[in-house]
């Protein structure tokens, strides 16, 4: 491509001045040539490349590497008066925002989160202040257009201080809807929130959607599982007839506490993630012991022994859920941490214990 | 379904004397905490605040405070493993472990 100027590389690479290997996407429609910039301009339709990239994102898979270049990207024809939005460069954000602005000339300015989507990255700070303020000098967003508004997600807010921006930018930030599926009702509706607009969800949806990164991320207690299903059904006459009830309900612990509990999280009782999935535990282990019949004590065990291992990705669920407050989730560490290595504890002498007596 | 949590909003305070009503904290909050009467803001929903921080540090006369963190198990584990202040950052949670995200 003629436009592949290789100048002062570092200093201009992620303000769109020139065209990088990094930008060479498939998302990346064309290059537009604006003023003396060259400027990506990203499609507005998510491709297959972009689906599959998304799929394994949410299974995470190469989920950290999972980013755009910070910089400045078109979408449509933008001039100096299309607005700007401003994303993070975790791509599944990135991607959010561009399939949602079809039709749309804009500019879409992503700042470095270090591959961090965007709710996340705001509360630590990663999308923050400095990063907007510094990142709209890095590409001179003020040469790029006439007026000083910026459009940013809602969910950025934890971590940029608009009046703050403002002071140190020149650039008005306005909090646009909390998803970007809303955009374009929002613009139309005279960049008025509706409530349902601002407000985070937390539906069957919502909580599927960050199921799978739980379960990929519980691979760990598999092998563990299998070990102590292999080991407690012991000696070998026998054996499989007693191995293979308990693996089911060990490995079982596993779905359950990852995705039969988020798809159950309004109805399970308490409020305690850790007690939601304790219940859920004790039911799922005593449901296998009447299906399969496991004798009286190694049923307790089996009982002690899952009740805290769904209780746990229960709780770690915590930091996928959209409402709980850190206070809380320590509440829940501390009051939970003894209960489950003890139960765990006493049910491996369960078990145990069964099959010294037989019972 | 409104769903609820246990310790909600107990950091989050409002100083009406210094508020001057001009809603930043409506227009941040993402569980509708917020409600403007009279000129002023009021917190008319304690119980759903998850303490993000959005709207102390939106606010435009300081008029909100509220100690900030995230309700992640797995980010205050992490912490408490490491002797540190509940943690996402620095190859764990929302990097690769587990999904604050």
């Amino acid at each position: 491509m003629s436009l592949l100027l290789k100048r002062d590389a570092k200093a201009e690479a992620q303000a769109g001045f020139v065209v990088l290997e990094g930008l060479k996407k498939s998302w990346v429609k064309r290059f537009m040539v604006y003023g003396d910039r060259t400027i990506p301009v990203a499609a507005t339709s998510l491709d297959k490349g972009d689906r599959l990239g998304g799929l394994k994102a949410r299974w995470g898979v190469g989920r950290m590497r999972y980013s755009v270049l910070p910089g400045i990207y078109a979408v449509g024809n933008p001039t100096k008066d299309s607005p700007v939005f401003v994303s993070a460069n975790y791509k599944l954000s990135f991607d959010a925002l561009r399939s949602n602005l079809a039709g749309l000339d804009g500019w879409i300015l992503v700042l470095d989160t270090k591959g961090i989507n965007l709710w996340c990255a705001a509360g630590k700070g990663s999308f923050g202040t400095a990063e907007l303020v510094s990142r709209i000098a890095k590409v001179k967003l003020a040469d790029l257009v006439s007026h000083r508004g910026l459009i940013l997600p809602q969910l950025g807010a934890p971590g940029v201080s608009a009046p703050e921006v403002l002071k140190k930018s020149g650039f008005r930030v306005e909090w646009g809807p909390v998803r970007a599926a809303d955009i374009q009702a929002w613009l139309a509706a005279g960049r008025v929130k509706s409530a349902a607009m601002s407000k985070v969800t937390f539906n069957f949806r919502d909580r599927m959607a960050v199921a799978p990164v739980e379960i990929a991320h519980s691979w760990p207690i598999i092998p563990a599982a299998l070990a102590l299903a292999a080991v407690f059904a012991l000696p070998a006459r026998g054996w499989l007839a007693r191995a293979i009830p308990a693996a089911i309900l060990l490995l079982g612990s596993i779905p359950m506490g990852t995705m039969i509990f988020p798809a159950l999280l309004p109805w399970l009782p308490s409020r305690a993630f850790v007690v939601k999935g304790a219940a859920l535990g004790a039911a799922w282990a005593l449901s296998c012991a009447f299906i399969f019949h496991i004798p009286v004590l190694a049923a307790v065990g089996g009982i002690l022994v899952a009740t805290p291992v769904v209780a746990f990705l229960a709780m770690n669920f915590t930091g996928a859920s959209t409402y709980t407050c850190q206070p809380g989730a320590l509440l829940e560490v501390d009051r939970s941490f003894w209960p489950m290595v003890s139960s765990l504890a006493l049910g491996l002498v369960a078990a145990g214990a069964s099959r010294l007596f037989g019972l | 379904m409104t769903l609820t949590y246990m310790k909600n909003g107990e950091t989050l305070s409002l100083d009406g004397e210094t508020c001057i009503g001009c809603g930043a904290c409506v227009d941040v909050c993402p569980h509708a905490v917020f409600r403007i009467e009279l000129g002023k803001a009021l917190i008319a929903s304690r119980e759903t605040c998850m303490e993000c921080g959005a709207c102390a540090r939106n606010c435009l006369v300081g008029a909100l405070s509220v100690k900030a963190g995230v309700g992640c198990a797995g980010a205050i584990i992490i912490g408490k493993l490491r002797g540190t202040a509940p943690d996402c950052g620095g190859g764990s949670c929302c990097d690769s472990t587990s999904s604050c995200c």
